[in-house]
C-alpha cells in the first residue's frame, strides 16, 4: 500500500510544481467552450436542442480529463528512457503496484484538471445541484482512471515518443470527436451511431452530462457499469504488460 | 572467501544475436570488482541480468546467495545500483528522491530518517536536501544517486560508468566516497568504466568481457604481467584489439538528445 501511495504522491508533486503546464492545459478547453459554445449555440437552439453551452460543457470537461490522463500514462515513456522507471523496476515492489500507483497518480491529476475546467464552465453558465456535482465527480474520476490506465498500458509497449503523434491522431482525437462530446448521439447515421456506441468516452460523457444537467441518452446505471468494467479490464491488461517491460 | 555474486554458464540471446555467451565468474564479498569491455561487449546486458531487469536465456546467477530468477525480490533487497543514465526524478528534491527510494524498499520512517541524513552528509548534500534535483550539477546528481543506492543497506553496489562525463576533481571525490564505503560498510562494489587508469587504481579484481565472452580475469597486476604491458589500458588493448566498435544506435540516443534540448541538461 505504501508503495502505491508514494508513486501516487510523486505524480501529484510533479503536477503541483509544473504551474505552466497547469495553465497551458486550461487554454484548450477554454478555447473550445468559447468557439464551439458561442459559435454553434444559436444553431443548436434553433434546431430545438436547447442550451448548447450546457450540452457542450460536460463534453469539454471529459475531453480535458481524457487528454490529461492519456498523456500522464504516456509519460511512462520518458521515465523508461531516462532511467527513473529503472529505479522503480529494480525495487522489490510488485509490478502491479508500480503500474497501479502510477495510474492512480495520473488519474488524480487528470481529475483535478477536470475539476478546474468544471469551475470554468460555471462561468460559462453551467449550473447543477450538489448531488449532481457529486455524481458527476464519480464519473469524472472513473474516466480519469480508465484513460490513465490506457495510456500507461500503451506506454509500456512503446520505446520512444515517436509513437505519441500516432496515439494522439489515431486514438485520442477520434475517440473525442466520435463520442458525443460535441453533438447528441441520437438520430445519427447507422454506422456512425455504432462507432459512437463502441466508444467508452461516450458513456463517460453521458454519465457526466446526465449528472450535471439531467440530459442523458443511456441510463446512468449502464454508463457506470460499462465504465467501471472497462477500467478494471484496462488496469488488469496494463499490469500484465508492465510485468513484461524490460527497462 | 565467500562469494557475493556467482555467475554460472550464463547466456543471453536476443533472437539471433548472442549478447552474452556462456559466461562464468564470481565476485568475492567486500571487494571492488571492475567489469571492463569495449562498447557492445555485453556489459550492460550482464548488469541487467544481475539486477533482475532481464532474465538470462541459460545459466544460473546467484547474488547474496539468492537465485535472481526465482527470488527477484530478495535479490533486489540485496543490491543498490547507480545506472549509466541518471535515474533521479529531477522535479523532486534530493530528500524526496531519497524518501521515495526508502518507501519502495520498505524501510521504516524511524530507520530511513537518520539514514538519509547520514548518507546525504556523507556525500556533502545535506545542506542541499530541499533543492530540486534539476538544479544540481552532474557530479551532485551522481553523488545523490550513490547515496540513494546505499539507503537500504545493500550488500552489493552496482555502478555502471559512475564517473562518465565528470571532471577529474569530481571523479576523485566520488571514488574516495566509494572506497570509504567499501571499507566502512563492508560493501562489495561492482563497476564498469572506460577509464582504465581508474580501474587500475581502485579495483581489487578485474574481468574483461568482449563479444559476449569473458576473455580474462585477475588483479590489475596479474593482467599487466600476463600481457607484458605497463598499464591497464595497454593490457586492455592487447586483450581486446584496437578495432573501433560500433554500438548500434538505439531510440535511446535520440531521446537523450531530445531531452538535452528540452531541459538544457548537459549530462
Amino acid at each position: 500500500m505504501s508503495t502505491i501511495y508514494i508513486l501516487w504522491l510523486r505524480q501529484l508533486k510533479r503536477y503541483i510544481r509544473s504551474k505552466q503546464r497547469i495553465f497551458a492545459s486550461l487554454a484548450q478547453p477554454l478555447l473550445f467552450l468559447f468557439a464551439f459554445g458561442y459559435g454553434f449555440g444559436p444553431v443548436f437552439a434553433k434546431a430545438g436542442g436547447g442550451n448548447y453551452m450546457n450540452f457542450l460543457a460536460p463534453g469539454i470537461i471529459a475531453m480535458t480529463i481524457m487528454f490529461t490522463a492519456v498523456f500522464s500514462g504516456i509519460e511512462v515513456i520518458w521515465d523508461k528512457q531516462f532511467g527513473f522507471l529503472k529505479e522503480t523496476m529494480v525495487a522489490p515492489v510488485s509490478r502491479f503496484n508500480i503500474m497501479f500507483g502510477r495510474t492512480l497518480g495520473g488519474a488524480t491529476v487528470s481529475f483535478v484538471q477536470g475539476i478546474s475546467v468544471s469551475i470554468i464552465t460555471f462561468f460559462f453558465g453551467l449550473r447543477s445541484s450538489l448531488s449532481g456535482i457529486i455524481l458527476a465527480f464519480i464519473f469524472m474520476f472513473l474516466l480519469a482512471l480508465f484513460f490513465a490506465a490506457f495510456g500507461t498500458a500503451m506506454a509500456s509497449k512503446l520505446d520512444d515518443m515517436q509513437g505519441f503523434p500516432l496515439i494522439q491522431n489515431f486514438i485520442v482525437m477520434p475517440l473525442f470527436f466520435l463520442s458525443g462530446a460535441l453533438f447528441p448521439v441520437t438520430g445519427l447515421p447507422k454506422v456512425f451511431s455504432y462507432i459512437v456506441k463502441l466508444n467508452p468516452l461516450t458513456y463517460a460523457i453521458d454519465g457526466i452530462r446526465g449528472s450535471l444537467t439531467g440530459v442523458h441518452t443511456f441510463s446512468l446505471g449502464l454508463d457506470f457499469v460499462i465504465l467501471i468494467s472497462i477500467t478494471l479490464i484496462c488496469i488488469y491488461i496494463g499490469a500484465q504488460l508492465f510485468k513484461r517491460i524490460q527497462a | 572467501m565467500a562469494k557475493i555474486i556467482e555467475v554460472k554458464n550464463v547466456s543471453k540471446h536476443f533472437g539471433e544475436v548472442k549478447a552474452v555467451e556462456n559466461i562464468s565468474f564470481s565476485v568475492d564479498t567486500g571487494k571492488i570488482f571492475a567489469f571492463l569491455g569495449p562498447n557492445g561487449a555485453g556489459k550492460t546486458t550482464t548488469i541487467k541480468m544481475l539486477t533482475t531487469l532481464l532474465p538470462p536465456s541459460h545459466g544460473e546467477i546467484k547474488l547474496n546467495n539468492f537465485d535472481v530468477v526465482t527470488h527477484p525480490d530478495e535479490t533486489r533487497h540485496s543490491f543498490g545500483i547507480v545506472f549509466q543514465d541518471p535515474s533521479l526524478d529531477t522535479e523532486l528534491t534530493a530528500y524526496e528522491n531519497m524518501q521515495f527510494h526508502a518507501v519502495l524498499y520498505n524501510v521504516k520512517a524511524s530507520v530511513y530518517k537518520p539514514r538519509i541524513e547520514e548518507l546525504l552528509r556523507l556525500v556533502d548534500l545535506w545542506d542541499r536536501k530541499d533543492s530540486l534535483v534539476k538544479e544540481f550539477s552532474g557530479g551532485m546528481k551522481r553523488r545523490l544517486e550513490i547515496a540513494r543506492g546505499l539507503l537500504h543497506h545493500p550488500k552489493v553496489l552496482f555502478l555502471d560508468e559512475p564517473t562518465l562525463g565528470l571532471d577529474p576533481q569530481t571523479r576523485n571525490h566520488i571514488w574516495s566516497y566509494i572506497k570509504n564505503l567499501n571499507q566502512k560498510e563492508k560493501l562489495t562494489v561492482f563497476f564498469t568504466t572506460h577509464y582504465m587508469e581508474e580501474a587500475d587504481r581502485v579495483a581489487d579484481m578485474v574481468s574483461i568481457i568482449d563479444h559476449g565472452k569473458i576473455i580474462e580475469s585477475g588483479t590489475p597486476m596479474e593482467l599487466k604481467k600476463k600481457t607484458n604491458t605497463e598499464n591497464l589500458e595497454d593490457a586492455f588493448l592487447a586483450l581486446t584489439g584496437h578495432e573501433v566498435r560500433e554500438e548500434s544506435s538505439s531510440a535511446k540516443d535520440g531521446m537523450r538528445q531530445a531531452r538535452a534540448m528540452w531541459t538544457g541538461n548537459k549530462r
